[in-house]
């Protein structure tokens, strides 16, 4: 009885882990072009990744500093509660995402 | 007893907040040690007030009330799993927290989808899924001794 649990534990995690590499896999990824800022589901800004820039974005909950920086895009400055989108780091390919919940700001890099 | 085991649950879940994990975003998910102890050695009703507790209470006291709703998606969801899990009884601790730390992720990534638009945050989903699985095996994992111990003082005290 117990024997049989631990298999049906390993089975389910495999079989979650599977699921994931399934995911990213279907995953499109590469070189993207263009840096899009979404705030609250609504289309707030769109920047070409190859030009070094920087963004103020304004958004209900506050404020997050985007820079643009040699073919990187990140969040350098928040005055979110966690932080979450300024430790994400830089995102450079298709797909990537910085996301700041409390903000409901979604930066994603687009082709 | 319960009294106990929720205030256990929100210290748990304020330390872990101090602990960084490397990755923004993924915690070890502590509090469940708490809540699995309360479904397996006292009772489903009684694991379901302390993760009640838990969340609401955690969340005002270290969080904002938008961290409020995704901990309650999170909960609610991987709090319902586990216990069909658990009364399937198919599965062993380990295996019900596993699925519980995923369901939890999944969960919360819903709710970002569903708040943010879009479902471009499914680029997220395989991170969650094996950070969710990972936290749920440590947390199944260190919750055996933990049942125990709580069998053992529900057990005596009788509540």
């Amino acid at each position: 009885m117990k024997k049989k649990r631990i298999l049906a534990d390993i089975l389910l995690v495999a079989g979650v882990l599977a699921a994931a590499l399934i995911v990213f896999l279907l995953i499109p990824r590469g070189g993207g072009s263009t840096v899009v800022v979404t705030v609250d589901g609504k289309e707030y800004a769109s920047l070409p990744l190859d030009e070094d820039a920087e963004l103020l974005i304004e958004s209900e909950g506050g404020t997050n500093l985007l820079i643009i920086s040699g073919g990187k895009a990140s969040v350098v400055e928040a005055d979110c509660p966690n932080q979450v989108c300024v430790e994400t780091g830089a995102i450079s390919s298709e797909g990537q995402l910085i996301v700041c919940l409390p903000h409901k700001v979604v930066i994603e890099i687009v082709d | 007893m319960l009294g106990v085991m929720a205030a256990l649950a929100l210290v748990l879940g304020y330390v872990e907040s101090l602990i960084p994990t490397g990755i923004p975003g993924v915690k070890l998910g502590l509090g469940n040690l708490v809540v699995l102890a309360a479904m397996y050695a006292i009772s489903v009703r009684g694991a379901a007030a302390v993760a009640a507790v838990k969340i609401v209470l955690g969340g005002l006291l270290f969080g904002s009330f938008a961290g409020l709703l995704y901990s309650l998606a999170g909960g609610a969801a991987s709090f319902l799993v586990m216990l069909l899990l658990k009364k399937s009884e198919r599965f062993g601790l380990v295996g019900v927290s596993a699925a519980g730390g995923v369901v939890h992720n999944i969960a919360q990534l819903a709710v970002a989808c569903a708040v943010l638009g879009g479902i471009k945050l499914a680029y997220m989903l395989p991170l969650l899924l094996v950070s969710g699985v990972a936290a749920g095996l440590i947390v199944g994992a260190a919750a055996i001794p933990c049942v125990k111990l709580a069998e053992k003082i529900a057990g005596k005290g009788e509540k």
